[in-house]
């Protein structure tokens, strides 16, 4: 073993070469973030003149002031924090209770459920049809539109059945002699020994749901009930300075701000999140990831 | 359906073998019986399945509306049938060619770029030092939690007249003006293709980087006793034992080329750089929603979709025949 640890001088400079290229991969994914940070935290009419690339070069608090004092960007901030709080909720607890129930063996039609879940992943019903079924249902305009139409998932139904068939069978036999019925063994038994599946999946839908802003654009006309992705794609996208000043209006008339300085803070107050959580639960999603393109 | 499934008895469930008395005994029951006893069961499986019937399959049935001419206020069933008319109408509209030449373009160079989150995984995998290793893992995954408004709006402030590439392209004396990207279309491509690698080139990473890290170092060993140096390992080991991933994530690619990613296309378009831009997902969104021509909309995802599972098969029959992998 020590034998084979000794690097020869080609594995030596290999080693460097790659970790220089290693560094420079890093370089590029993190500056165009921080080149946005930098910027947020910057005086709004100073950034306008440019050459801000390294540091703050007049650091200013007000962009974020500005941003959480518009009642228009804060309400849509709580849309997007009720929406991906109750729809992760409902949508792991959900689609890991079906998931539970197929992946029993003794399920009678486990299979022919199975088979009417696979041809949902490889025919997509499209744009129109799934809008069409909303009018339908009575969902435009209605905040439930954010949760129901995805509070269950037959891909991630595969990655909790995957692990949930991993489950020693002598923790669900047992509870079965202490005459325990399905629902409570589902609730007591699996769902806490499943934490590891549990976070991957709340993490992917908790992703989608907090980045979504597709939802609130064609199914929500009322711009009150828009989360704030809905928001920032209508300033970003159609490129509308006004509707940033519009929203922070009074409050930032006698300050420094600029519309593109409050779209940044705007941005970065909106990623910070999951910034924030996505390294904690790494471990888990890898794991995640794996079960999900084997087996999908 | 139950009837074999009460024939197929598992190794496990086997009522011949001792000790699975119990088990053998409830398949002898008869099926009703067995239901009653796993009603708590059925329950949750069928709220899951009328779930999918509601939000699968009503919408799939409503797929008829491509052969039909459909009026938003009549029901479906009143709309008159009109035959693949609207078919025939997509290929012949003005804008089929250039939908389907931005669509197909921008899919086919992501597939030629398919190879690099794969080099990605085999260089970080050859990284020494596990902690360095797992930093970069995690600062690579980064990009791909920021939702593509966010990416949109980093992009706007770089790609802006007074932004950073034009400032410094105008410091190098390469550009004299200012060019507005975004309003261009021949830069549209690059930013979209250069834009997506940058997000995902890590998350892509983790499946391979997941295969790789399953690989037994014995391997490697054996592999350096015969003298192979660390490229040979990598050609010779690693690329051969990740194969069967790389050629299903092929596949699944080869079948997606005429989706585009939306969101993206939807941040970073606009009216000016349409003819670059302008993708069947898109067409989809603004003939249906935007212009509220319900029955050619559908007929466009329609024939998205027939395409994308002709793809799908031949990928995946191909596969099978190069190199025994396959979904399916």
């Amino acid at each position: 073993m020590i034998t084979l640890n000794r690097r020869t001088k080609g594995e030596v400079v290999f080693d460097i070469v790659n970790n220089i290229g290693m560094l420079c991969i890093c370089f590029v994914t993190l500056y165009p973030i921080w080149y946005v940070l930098i910027n947020a935290f910057n005086d709004g009419k100073d950034a306008m003149l440019g050459g801000i690339y390294w540091i703050p070069r007049k650091f200013s608090l007000e962009n974020f002031s500005a941003v959480f004092d518009s009642p228009g960007i804060m309400r849509a901030m709580w849309i997007t924090v009720a929406k991906t709080i109750l729809g992760v909720g409902l949508h792991v607890f959900f689609t890991a209770m079906v998931a539970y129930a197929v992946s029993r063996r003794e399920l009678i039609g486990g299979r022919f459920y199975i088979l009417l879940g696979t041809i949902t992943m490889i025919f997509g019903a499209g744009l129109i049809p799934t809008y069409l079924l909303i009018k339908d249902l009575h969902l435009l305009e209605n905040f439930l539109v954010y949760i129901i139409p995805v509070m269950f998932s037959f891909f991630d139904l595969i990655i909790f059945m995957t692990f949930f068939r991993d489950i020693p069978d002598g923790l669900e036999e047992a509870a079965r002699i202490d005459g325990a019925n399905d629902w409570s063994i589902f609730l007591r038994i699996v769902l806490p020994v499943s934490l590891p599946v549990l976070a991957t999946i709340a993490l992917f839908h908790g992703v989608y749901q907090w980045n979504d802003y597709f939802t609130g654009m064609i199914y929500m006309n009322n711009e009150s009930m828009q989360p704030i992705q809905t928001f920032l794609y209508r300033v970003v996208a159609q490129s509308s300075s006004n509707l940033m000043m519009t929203a922070v209006q009074g409050s930032a008339v006698t300050r420094t701000v600029t519309s593109q300085s409050i779209k940044l803070a705007t941005m970065v107050v909106t990623t910070l999140p999951i910034v924030f959580a996505y390294p904690f639960l790494q471990r888990y999603f890898v794991k995640g990831m794996m079960i999900g393109s084997i087996k999908g | 359906m139950e009837n074999k499934k009460s024939v197929e008895v598992s190794p496990a469930m086997n009522p011949l073998i001792p000790g699975n008395f119990e088990t053998g005994k409830v398949n002898r029951t008869p099926l009703w019986k067995r239901f009653v006893t796993q009603r708590h069961l059925q329950t949750m499986a069928l709220l899951g399945v009328i779930w999918m019937i509601i939000f699968n399959y009503i919408p799939m049935y409503s797929i008829i509306i491509a052969f039909k001419e459909y009026n938003i206020v009549k029901p479906i069933s009143e709309a008159p049938w009109v035959g693949l008319a609207n078919f025939k109408e997509f290929l012949a509209d003005d804008n089929f060619v250039y939908v389907m030449k931005n669509t197909l373009g921008i899919s086919l160079i992501k597939l030629l770029i398919f190879p690099l989150p794969i080099i990605f995984a085999l260089f970080l995998n050859e990284v020494r030092s596990v902690r360095f290793k797992k930093s970069i893992q995690t600062i690579s995954y980064l990009p791909h939690f920021l939702s593509w408004v966010v990416l949109g709006g980093i992009l706007a402030t770089w790609l802006a007249d007074v932004g950073i590439i034009n400032n410094i392209l105008m410091a190098l004396h390469v550009i004299d003006q200012p060019i507005s990207f975004l309003a261009e279309p021949k830069y549209f491509w690059t930013i979209i293709i250069t834009s997506d690698l940058w997000k995902e080139l890590g998350w892509s990473a983790i499946i391979y980087l997941a295969a790789i890290t399953s690989i037994s170092p014995e391997m490697y060993e054996a592999a350096t006793i015969d003298g192979a140096g660390r490229f040979q390992k990598m050609w010779y080991v690693t690329v051969p034992t990740i194969k069967g991933t790389i050629s299903i994530l092929f596949i699944l690619a080869v079948s997606g080329v005429l989706n585009s990613n939306f969101d993206q296309i939807m941040v970073l378009r606009n009216s000016l750089n349409d003819s670059a831009s302008n993708v069947i997902d898109y067409y989809v969104y603004y003939t249906g929603l935007l212009s509220a021509r319900f029955s050619y909309s559908a007929a466009i995802g329609v024939f998205k979709s027939v395409i994308s599972l002709i793809l799908l098969l031949i990928a995946n029959q191909v596969s099978k025949k190069l190199n025994d992998t396959s979904l399916f």
